[in-house]
């Protein structure tokens, strides 16, 4: 059974069709880079993932529940999803440890000594341990999104979504997220990452999704989409995107 | 300028008119401190039930704004006053005419609380709306449900947004308790007419009114400046990013 | 609910009723339109740079805000008949009347309002505008008249609209003073007939109907003004 299963998901906004028949999925201990153009609707397809946008048609499963259904608890859900966001979205008003407390308490039920202790590991492992009692506001972008991601780790998550978590960064940021992430994969993370970053597909994706205009236009292993049979409007983007 | 006046022996009540400033004084502080109490309540609740996508929770307190908002608050103290005791069952209507205490008092705190609840409700919902979505999408990330939502990211962030207007509504319903004096509260400007109308001292008496009313608002200025530096969020500068 | 009240009162005083309207509505309209100008001057004395403008525009407007809006209307009743007496230096001058006196009140102490708004909407203008107006070669009052005021107006109109939906529900207040507007009429009638619930009740609705078709329009130029996002 795939950790993450669409089959034929559609969705409009109005009249506007957002994601066109999406079929795909992700089998644990995978790692999915989904790219394509802005408006693509990439990043609308992993917020279905846990449930944060709503479709109309179409079925997903994600470790084994149907997110679509009514009788899913979709918090509970939600709290073994991990998501990283492209603008870290951190609680600004909660020192770095609260934000990655909070979840693991009023969630898990964890004690706020057993949050500390895992929150303390996990900020000592993307190395912000020093950080710990700072605000958000006070941290680097790079650092904000390191907080981002050791607090969806908090919740030993079964899986992570990533949604353009580096585009939101100053250039000379980006690599100490991306080398987090990378680590991350070569773990045995399953991981739904949308990204422009072809460096981080090429080094650990198993495979790649193109999206335009809704579709997924392309669903390859990584060898083939890097390879040279791709349709023009792949080349077209890869070309663009590579090229700067 | 000539302020002895207020040292003299008042007209009525045994007391001097420095005496009826202090009464005055008083009652500005009583009802807009009572007045405040509810508005702050009704409108936090009133402000927070229309960012919700619950159309039968956000409806009804939409209503409530555009129907209090939309009608002078002269017009609310009449209605509290002269028409509420006509309209509620004939004994409570009976009471509140012969036998509730201060009558007028209560009418202007309730006209005064209300009406400025619609306001203090829409200055509560911009605020929670003007933290980004994206925010809201975190925490449910986590798997935290909407009311934990609420309690843990919108409300602390929103309340503190919202500290300066509603500092400004505070003040507001600080000025507007002087409406009060149409139905009969002997309030701060009430006073000062009536001791204008006694002694003809009318521009001393203006004087000193219109001091006191910019001595408290700067106090409250001044304090809610230092409960902003108080609470403010470190490294966090305005809503957007 | 409504028995043994008597609703005929409403429209046996209808055309009372309609003259204490034609009342607020011309209160309203020219202490708006006065308002505005006076507004625009003291925002750009307190945007001038020179402080012998912008301190004092600064304590008029910060005063005025900090005072409450009868005991400006109570200030100017008293402060008017003296100030025509002291210009035409005739002790026995006749007032300027009543509506007059209650139009300088509510000019005056709107403006403090509407200077705050412009002030913002002046400051939002950028200041590229001014600098490229300066560059072509307008001097101080052609660069404001041709180039600021216009980009900021266009940016204001939906606020100082919602502050005149506000004016018009002030004017109310002119009832302290005795004057009979909508309000003075209705309340008059009242108590006349002994009919408190009927006629309260009734501008309850006039105002709600009035000021809810004002705000839905501003909303609605808002809406044309600001790009959806």
């Amino acid at each position: 059974m795939a950790m993450i299963e669409f089959k034929n998901v559609s969705k409009w906004y109005g009249k506007f069709q957002v994601l066109k028949d999406c079929t795909t999925n992700v089998e644990k201990g995978e790692v999915i880079v989904v790219c394509g153009p802005s408006g693509s609707g990439k990043s609308t397809l992993i917020k279905c993932v846990n449930g944060l946008e709503p479709f109309q048609q179409g079925e997903l499963m994600v470790n084994g529940q149907s997110v679509g259904s009514k009788e899913t608890n979709l918090p509970k859900l939600r709290a073994k999803i991990g998501m990283v966001f492209q603008n870290f979205e951190l609680f600004p008003h909660m020192s770095v440890i609260a934000n990655l407390n909070l979840a693991q308490v009023k969630v898990l039920g964890r004690s706020e000594a057993e949050a500390t202790e895992k929150s303390r590991a996990l900020l000592t492992r993307v190395g912000l341990i020093d950080h710990a009692p700072k605000f958000p506001g006070q941290l680097s972008g790079g650092q904000q999104q390191r907080v981002a991601i050791a607090r969806a780790l908090a919740m030993d998550p079964i899986a992570m979504l990533f949604d353009e978590p580096t585009s939101a960064l100053d250039p000379e940021m980006i690599n100490e997220v991306l080398d987090v992430m990378v680590e991350l994969a070569q773990e045995g993370m399953t991981m739904m990452v949308v990204t422009h970053e072809m460096g981080f597909a090429r080094k650990v994706a198993n495979r790649v999704i193109f999206m335009d205009r809704g579709e997924i236009v392309d669903d390859a292993s990584k060898d083939d989409f890097f390879g040279t049979t791709r349709s023009e409007r792949v080349q077209l983007f890869l070309s663009k995107i590579l090229h700067h | 300028m000539d302020f002895s006046f207020l040292s003299e022996p008042a007209f009525s009540g045994g007391g001097t008119y420095f005496d009826w400033v202090l009464t005055g004084i008083k009652w500005t502080m009583l009802v807009s401190l009572c007045a405040w109490v509810i508005a702050f309540t009704v409108g936090s609740v009133l402000g927070i039930l229309r960012t919700t996508n619950v159309i039968w929770l956000r409806g009804p307190a939409t209503a409530y704004v555009e129907l209090f908002r939309n009608i002078p608050l002269l017009v609310h103290m009449f209605i509290w006053y002269f028409v509420m005791p006509e309209m509620v069952p004939k004994a409570l209507g009976t009471w509140m005419k012969t036998g509730m205490p201060m009558p007028e008092f209560w009418s202007a705190v309730f006209a005064l609380g209300f009406y400025t609840a619609s306001r203090v409700a829409e200055q509560v919902r911009s605020g929670i709306q003007s933290i980004p979505r994206g925010q809201t999408n975190a925490a449910l990330a986590t798997g935290l449900t909407m009311p934990q939502v609420y309690r843990h990211v919108l409300l602390p962030m929103g309340y503190r947004i919202v500290v300066p207007p509603l500092t400004s509504e505070f003040l507001t319903i600080f000025k507007n308790s002087s409406v009060a004096l149409t139905i009969g509260v002997l309030e701060l400007t009430a006073q000062a007419r009536t001791i204008s109308e006694y002694t003809f001292r009318t521009f001393e008496i203006f004087t000193l009114a219109t001091v006191v009313y910019v001595v408290i608002t700067l106090a409250v200025v001044v304090l809610m400046q230092y409960v902003e530096t108080r609470i403010r969020v470190p490294g966090y500068i305005g809503t957007g990013r | 609910m409504f028995t043994g009240f008597d609703f005929d009162v409403i429209q046996r005083s209808l055309p009372y009723l309609w003259q204490g309207m034609q009342f607020t509505l011309g209160l309203t309209l020219l202490a708006m339109a006065s308002g505005i100008v006076l507004g625009t001057l003291l925002a750009l004395m307190r945007l001038s740079g020179i402080k012998a403008m912008s301190v004092p525009a600064a304590g008029y407007v910060n005063l005025l805000r900090s005072t409450p809006a009868i005991l400006v209307i109570f200030w100017f009743y008293f402060l008017v008949p003296i100030a025509i007496k002291h210009i035409s230096g005739d002790s026995y001058a006749q007032g300027i009347g009543p509506f007059h006196s209650a139009l300088i009140a509510f000019t005056m102490f709107e403006a403090a309002y509407y200077c705050e708004i412009i002030r913002a909407g002046i400051q939002s203008v950028p200041a590229g505008q001014v600098n490229a107006a300066y560059a072509l070669g307008l001097n101080y009052w052609q660069a404001t008249l041709q180039i600021v005021l216009p980009q900021a107006f266009r940016n204001m109109v939906p606020i100082l609209l919602t502050q005149s939906i506000i004016l018009f529900q002030d004017t109310s207040l002119v009832y302290v003073v005795g004057l009979t507007d909508f309000m003075g009429a209705a309340s008059k009638v009242a108590q006349r007939d002994g009919r408190l619930v009927e006629m309260y009740l009734f501008a309850a609705l006039v105002y709600f109907i009035l000021c809810f078709i004002g705000s839905y329009f501003v909303k609605r130029l808002q809406q044309r003004i600001t790009p959806p996002r």
